[in-house]
């Protein structure tokens, strides 16, 4: 019970900290969003680049993370400020799951749905719009909530290169060798996943196409 | 001065020696084929025939090698391609219905996209279910609460939607058990008498044909073999024609007779 002592005591920190590693996750799985599904709806409507595309993602995500974290660090505008860096490499392990997600979900709409909107007079963006995207957002929302859930995992290691977040807890308590400081960044951060990963999946089963 | 010849109307719509490949595939040669209005002429061969080919190039899913298709007397390239299919109803044997729409707005949903009103839609929605034989109550269910033979009606239905002069269908029934096939080939020729579409439909049953069509259009690996009238069908000494009478046997006059009693 000594860790939740500890946390209360710097409940403080403990918020600001949680705070912070909301950022991170938050604006680096919008960015990833942002990519992610447009890129994921292009490489659906063109076989040719699905290849490529989710080749590319999933280099990136072989990458080791502090690896890449190191990586980035000379670059000159980014490496400038480590939480910069750090959502930047956040956005892109976030990429993958979006956009393979997004891709699935629109490849698995029924081919006879879409022949029969496209015969019937639907432009392809009122066939986007209206038939593939309503029927694949539940399988892109659960792409988003595997991003998020890596994320908040991932975020930790950002404070190794000074970006903040929960992380920084993390690295105080293994360079103490005190159990009670690393679960006090390891456990907010398993209920920031925990809750993340709920939320989404309630979203996604509101969501879900009949 | 316009050649006059009131005997033969004008096509509506009209292959121009049609050819169409598919990679190296060479999937039809030379189709010359004219559609008159208000009739049903029916496309009948094997699978890989072409018969889907043919009709998904009236309404440009699919765009020729060479050649032209011609609707209402234009090439149907001439025009916006979406303005040409919402002039166009199309039916196919996967139905293909929106699942997370109402019956209601996937009979709805081109009037919609049209902009018509409101309350202009709903009646028509209300028109169209009575028109293919589906209680009103019908239009707040899912297609998948639907049985297939249901299914298929709200997709003649919703083809019908913006009343479109032209009917496309593709082996609409096919996937049908017999008893329900039989019941929408009837009620496709009651409809068929109240409007007067313009049809072109797909099948490689020999028996359906002589139902439902005016003519039959017989193709063969890529190529127009014939085209006959049910009676001619039946009595054609052409050798595809005479094969598919014989792999059908007994009983095809009948199949006419019930046609068009």
């Amino acid at each position: 019970m000594s860790v939740f002592r500890f946390m209360l005591q710097n409940q403080r920190q403990v918020l600001e900290l949680t705070l912070e590693h909301l950022w991170l996750v938050g604006l680096s799985t919008l960015l990833a969003a942002l990519i992610g599904i447009p890129l994921g709806i292009v490489i659906a409507h063109r076989p040719g680049l699905n290849k490529p595309v989710l080749g590319g993602a999933n280099i990136i995500q072989t990458i080791p993370s502090l690896a890449l974290f190191g990586f980035l660090l000379p670059v000159p505008w980014l490496g400038a400020r480590a939480d910069r860096l750090a959502i930047l490499a956040l956005t892109l392990y976030a990429l993958l799951p979006i956009i393979r997600n997004t891709y699935t979900g629109i490849r698995g709409v029924d081919p006879a749905v879409v022949e029969a909107g496209r015969g019937m007079g639907l432009t392809e963006s009122q066939l986007l719009f209206r038939v593939e995207l309503p029927l694949a957002v539940s399988v892109i929302l659960s792409g988003v909530r595997v991003a998020v859930v890596i994320s908040v995992g991932l975020a930790t290691i950002a404070a190794a290169i000074g970006a903040g977040g929960l992380g920084e807890f993390i690295f105080r308590g293994l360079a103490m060798v005190d159990d009670r400081v690393i679960l006090a960044g390891a456990i907010p951060a398993a209920i920031l996943a925990l809750g993340a990963d709920l939320a989404l999946g309630w979203l996604e089963r509101r969501l879900r196409a009949r | 001065m316009a050649e006059m010849h009131p005997a033969v109307a004008n096509p509506v719509i009209e292959f121009r020696d049609v050819s169409y490949a598919a990679g190296s595939t060479q999937v039809l040669s030379g189709v010359n084929l004219q559609v008159q209005l208000g009739e049903t002429l029916v496309l009948l061969g094997r699978s890989g025939s072409g018969k889907t080919t043919t009709l998904k190039l009236v309404n440009r899913l699919l765009s020729p090698g060479a050649g032209e298709v011609r609707v209402r007397g234009v090439p149907n390239t001439s025009g916006d391609v979406i303005r040409l299919r919402r002039g166009i109803g199309y039916v196919i044997q996967d139905v293909g219905l929106f699942p997370h729409f109402t019956v209601e707005r996937n009979v709805g949903l081109v009037p919609r996209i049209e902009g018509w009103p409101d309350e202009r839609i709903r009646l028509r929605v209300e028109e169209l279910l009575r028109l293919v034989g589906l209680a009103p109550e019908m239009a707040s269910r899912y297609p998948h609460q639907l049985s297939g033979g249901q299914q298929q009606r709200v997709g003649v239905a919703r083809a019908l939607a913006a009343d479109p002069e032209i009917l496309l269908m593709d082996e609409p029934f096919g996937a049908l058990d017999p008893l329900t096939r039989d019941d929408l080939q009837r009620e496709f020729l009651s409809l068929q008498q109240r409007l007067r579409k313009t049809v072109v439909f797909v099948t490689h049953d020999l028996r359906e044909a002589l139902r439902l069509g005016s003519r039959i259009a017989l193709m063969e690996a890529g190529r127009l073999v014939t085209v006959l009238t049910p009676q001619e069908f039946l009595r054609s000494t052409d050798p595809w024609a005479a094969a598919y009478v014989r792999a059908f046997g007994e009983g095809l006059e009948s199949a006419i007779n019930r046609g068009t009693s």
